[in-house]
């Protein structure tokens, strides 16, 4: 699987370059033409296979299978949380989440049950492409990635690390791992379907809405929310829209 | 206690009474979203049909509880960016009503999936002289992280009115501004306004259909 992805990165990166010239006009997508195919070929993978997958299992499955599986993996994820809060210096929420996997792996049959969460230890979720946000690593353009989605050229590179610190790679024997992978991206497909019907009918150009909303969330990860109001209301670039607005009020 | 001070208690009372209109009108930002936020909760949480998604209910909450704190106007200006100022008023009208109504299916949905969420509200970081203030809120949820739910205000003559949302540190005008631009570039203002028409004629369809506001799950 890991080999899989480094070979699809790859390949995308020189699909990338040989389609670096071509493109719209959008200053944070200069691969737009590139990543509008992907997005489409993302787009028919899901609605081919994960989502029917994801649909099944969350309507078949008893929740609370669901609700384990989610934790179990869940509690994986924290390990590589926690160093990524270390990296960042973040010791507070570094020790919260330390504590989080002790609680969850030993009273929590393995992490099945979140007793953490129960317990008021909040959950967070960081990875290597945010620390090196937070280290001052720019994002760089979009880009769209086969089968990963929505990503940035400093996300899109910090990705093997994230897979070298993804602890269920480790797993042996390899089906047994590669069963796993299967069952968490199902499951956390299944996390959100909600959010993607929601999506379905609030974006009537799902393309550049996803753009958008990515690459805000990401800068907003970045910087944990703080500097929420710190941003323009019109993202701006393009004369000044208060002003435009002015006449309206009374 | 002497008769001046009942006399001024009295008064005062009056006074409460006479101004309690203007008073509620001037309602800080941040307690407006907490009350709104609050009913709305409240709502989801103990109505049947709210939570089964029954669309002609839902939308009496949201026209009822929210539509009345939001300035679409500005909204959709915003979002229109630039393009705004090149739009007949007539085209602003129907541009406005068409995102308002798309925003309201898409809201609506949202409210259907309420349940064992409870909301957080930050300290309002604001000076009492500025006049657009960004009031900020978490949804709390079980065994997941925080939802960031942002919201930007304006103080109008009537009050303090929403002219953008933050969902999980995406702004919603922002989030539409360049599909509002590509559609615009392609097919004009009025090209916008039928895409969001049309839109909008689809999800009246599923709503029809099934009587709930949410997407069925294909």
């Amino acid at each position: 699987m890991k080999t899989l992805g480094k070979t699809l990165v790859l390949s995308a990166s020189l699909l990338m370059a040989g389609c670096a010239t071509t493109g719209g006009h959008n200053p944070e997508d200069p691969l737009e033409g590139f990543n509008r195919t992907m997005f489409e070929f993302n787009d028919t993978v899901d609605r081919v296979a994960l989502k029917p997958a994801a649909t099944a299992y969350h309507d078949y499955l008893p929740s609370f299978v669901q609700t384990g599986v989610g934790n179990f993996f869940g509690n994986i994820g924290d390990v590589w949380t926690m160093v990524n809060e270390f990296l960042q210096g973040k010791v507070e929420h570094g020790a919260n989440d330390f504590m989080r996997v002790a609680v969850n792996t030993v009273l929590g049959f393995g992490g099945v049950l979140d007793i953490a969460s129960e317990a008021g230890l909040q959950k967070h979720k960081e990875d290597f492409g945010q620390t090196l946000g937070k280290w001052g690593v720019g994002s760089g353009p979009y880009v769209v990635l086969p089968l990963f989605g929505p990503s940035t050229v400093r996300d899109t590179a910090a990705l093997p690390v994230d897979w070298y610190g993804d602890l269920w790679s480790y797993t042996t024997p390899v089906d047994v791992r590669n069963t796993g992978i299967v069952i968490r991206t199902v499951d956390q497909r299944a996390a959100l379907l909600g959010a993607s019907n929601l999506l379905e009918e609030a974006a009537f150009d799902r393309y550049s809405f996803v753009r958008s909303a990515y690459l805000q969330r990401r800068e907003s990860l970045v910087h944990d929310g703080q500097d929420i109001d710190a941003k323009p209301s019109s993202g701006n670039g393009d004369g000044a829209p208060d002003a435009s607005t002015k006449s309206l009020q009374p | 206690m002497n008769i001046v001070k009942k006399l001024s208690l009295v008064f005062a009372a009056v006074a409460a009474f006479a101004y309690a209109g203007a008073a509620l009108a001037q309602e800080a930002p941040d307690a407006l979203i907490k009350r709104v936020s609050e009913e709305v909760m409240a709502v989801a949480k103990t109505d049947k049909d709210v939570q089964s998604g029954n669309s002609q209910r839902i939308q009496q909450v949201v026209n009822e509880k929210i539509l009345p704190y939001v300035d679409f106007q500005r909204m959709t200006a915003l979002a229109a960016g630039r393009y705004w100022r090149e739009a007949s008023p007539d085209q602003q009208k129907r541009l406005t009503d068409e995102f308002r109504a798309l925003l309201m299916y898409t809201y609506s949905g949202a409210i259907s999936q309420i349940r064992d969420q409870k909301i957080d509200y930050r300290p309002l970081r604001a000076d009492p002289s500025d006049t657009e203030v960004v009031v900020n809120t978490q949804v709390i949820q079980p065994r997941a992280e925080p939802i960031q739910l942002s919201y930007r205000l304006e103080k109008t003559p009537a009050g303090w009115k929403i002219f953008d949302m933050n969902v999980l540190g995406a702004w919603l005008v922002q989030t539409y501004k360049g599909s509002f631009a590509s559609e615009i570039g392609r097919s004009g203002i009025d090209g916008l306004i039928k895409t969001l028409a049309d839109r909008n004629q689809k999800l009246a369809g599923n709503v029809a259909r099934t009587g709930k506001m949410t997407a069925p799950a294909k």
